[in-house]
């Protein structure tokens, strides 16, 4: 998991070059340093920042967006808790991600490990594999995964032959979250050419030892596969688990409009989207989206400290 | 020829090639699961509007035309170009801002040495983690002030400000590794940073440059939070908004060619795909891995 671990840039070491240019050339760099960044000076102040602070502000407040927020304290989050429909979001959330997400990196891992032997066309199908993580936010497969789970179609008449009836997936509140959850699973080309890459990088020299002494297939992946692509499996964890957390297009597309029927895909988004642009109860949505992210960064910072046990950095790296 | 000479080359030769054969056949097996809803929608806006969801084959008996060309009605008094248009507007801004922005970010994180850039640049991967519900309200809140709601403007704004974390990271690791002596040699020749980015830092990032592209254009294409937030307007519409828009107004009236307009709203995406897969799968891999 470079991404974080290596995040600050190259360790300072000294300007070897040019020592002569000294503080006027020092103070240069400066500037054009802060020339080149100033779009993301200005989008970080104006766009993210500022944002962030107005949001805190408004999630104690009441605010309609025609009249002044008011200050409330702590209301919006107590009658938070105290909402059905919004204990009812963390309920149809928390499932989506504990169910989705290990599927999705099951199978990614599956299949990853599949493509990394050697085989004509490995390529294609690689290429064939990523395919619904590139369209599968979309709109149109939205409505491709709703025509497939709705009644008489193609899932709910292979059910109906193992005699479960259940009048397709998007009509039963109990179902439709799993067809969600299998349009989350269908998109796991994108972990997988994650872990594809790890693989790669993993020292061939460790297996033909292991060989050696006797240790088979499925040693082999317990001792030596996954200790080596436990950082990129940290990745994926990371990302796809935050991904989840955050879902609604599919939700608000795949079911009506309201991420029914009763309830069953209220995702914490779509419950965020109809307090704040349907009923304009903008400091409930804000108290909302900063218990989000507080959510969020606990289940970061669980991840973060659990590597320790279970993720395995090269010493030798660098 | 082996086999002449070592009988127990053969058999491992022969263990190889059924190892072979299963491993395609099981990857096919995958791999028609894993596309059968793209060819099922390819197949469902040839079938007549009442087959598409009663009817198990897979492609149509007789295809028939009805479902394209019904859709040049439009919907609701908008032709369906203009959602495409909206769209395409959309993105190309989109791509403009990215490639613009962020690659600037990434040159100064990468090579330009200045004081506070450590600092600056674990907040921008700080950006990365943050849930972008935090700011949907406020910024929401901005542009209704400003009155640029109903326009691109603040779907694309972010892209001209650098905002997309994931874009300039790619580019900073990307240009990070590119020969020094290239900026030390520009610096000799009396090259500025100005100089220096634009004709050595920039054309030699273009696979970096070219994968943003083409995931910010297919982010903006796909997008629908974002329309669904800003636009109202059916003039204004993108793609996404407009097929919703038919799904609510003619979706089972004229449910064939909502499944048609699905299918051509999929098409630019797959098209760039294929002709640039090895650029977003090997943009997608770094991703997880160089340091």
């Amino acid at each position: 998991m470079t991404l974080v671990k290596e995040a600050p840039a190259r360790p300072a070491g000294k300007r070897s070059d040019a020592p002569a240019a000294g503080r006027r050339g020092r103070r240069r760099e400066n500037l054009a340093g802060y020339l080149f960044m100033s779009p993301w000076i200005a989008g970080f102040l104006l766009l993210t920042a500022g944002p962030m602070i107005a949001s805190l502000y408004y999630a104690f407040t009441s605010y309609n967006l025609f009249t002044p927020p008011q200050w409330v304290g702590l209301d919006n989050f107590t009658t938070m808790f105290q909402d059905p429909r919004w204990q009812k979001s963390v309920e149809v959330t928390l499932k989506y991600v504990v169910v989705a997400t290990p599927l999705k990196l099951l199978l990614a891992l599956g299949v990853a490990l599949l493509l990394a032997q050697k085989r004509r066309g490995q390529g294609l199908y690689r290429a064939a594999f990523y395919l619904p993580s590139l369209i599968g936010a979309s709109v149109s497969v939205g409505f491709v995964w709703r025509a497939l789970f709705s009644d008489d179609a193609i899932v709910d008449r292979t059910q109906k032959i193992f005699g479960l009836d259940v009048g397709g997936w998007i009509g039963n509140p109990d179902y439709v979250i799993y067809a969600l959850v299998a349009l989350s699973i269908w998109q796991f080309g994108a972990p997988m050419v994650i872990f594809l890459a790890g693989l790669k990088q993993v020292p061939q020299e460790l297996y033909e030892a292991a060989e050696v002494d006797g240790a088979g297939p499925l040693r082999r992946f317990w001792n030596i596969t996954l200790p080596m692509i436990s950082p990129v499996l940290f990745f994926n964890v990371l990302l796809e688990s935050i991904h989840a957390f955050q879902v609604f297009g599919s939700a608000y597309v795949v079911s009506d409009t309201r991420c029914g029927p009763a309830d069953a895909t209220l995702v914490y988004t779509c419950y965020l989207y109809q307090k704040g642009f349907k009923e304009a109860q903008m400091g409930f949505a804000s108290a909302m989206a900063w218990t989000l992210v507080i959510a969020v960064a606990l289940v970061t910072a669980v991840l973060f400290w659990s590597q320790k046990k279970w993720v395995h950095y090269e010493e030798a790296a660098k | 020829m082996t086999s002449a000479t070592s009988p127990a080359l053969h058999t491992a030769n022969e263990r190889r090639r059924t190892g072979s054969i299963a491993w395609h056949v099981g990857a096919l097996a995958l791999l028609a699961v894993v596309l059968y809803p793209v060819i099922w929608v390819v197949g469902a806006s040839f079938k007549p509007s009442k087959d598409i969801i009663a009817s198990l084959d897979l492609l149509p008996t007789k295809p028939v035309w009805a479902n394209f060309s019904g859709l040049a009605d439009g919907i609701s008094g908008i032709s369906i170009s203009s959602f495409f248009w909206n769209s395409l507007m959309y993105a190309v801004l989109a791509v403009v801002g990215v490639v613009l922005s962020s690659s600037l970010t990434a040159y100064a994180f990468a090579k330009i040495r200045f004081a506070g850039r450590n600092l600056l640049f674990t907040l921008m991967i700080g950006t990365l983690l943050l849930p972008y519900h935090v700011l949907l309200i406020p910024q929401y809140v901005l542009f209704r002030n400003l009155e640029l709601t109903d326009t691109l403007v603040p779907l694309v704004a972010g892209k001209f400000l650098a905002t997309e974390a994931f874009f300039v990271f790619l580019m900073v690791q990307f240009m990070r590794g590119l020969p020094r002596e290239l900026d030390e040699a520009a610096k000799l020749d009396g090259c500025g940073h100005l100089r220096t980015y634009w004709s050595i830092a920039l054309p030699l990032s273009r696979p970096a440059l070219i994968t943003s592209a083409i995931f910010t254009f297919i982010n903006a294409w796909n997008d629908f939070m974002g329309p669904l937030i800003y636009l109202n307007t059916p003039d204004k519409y993108t793609v996404s908004l407009g097929l919703m828009m038919f799904r609510d107004q003619e979706g089972i009236s004229n449910y064939g060619s909502m499944i048609a307009m699905s299918l051509v709203a999929l098409v630019p995406v797959i098209a760039f795909f294929m002709a640039f897969q090895r650029y977003l799968i090997d943009g997608m891999a770094t991703s997880g891995l160089k340091g």
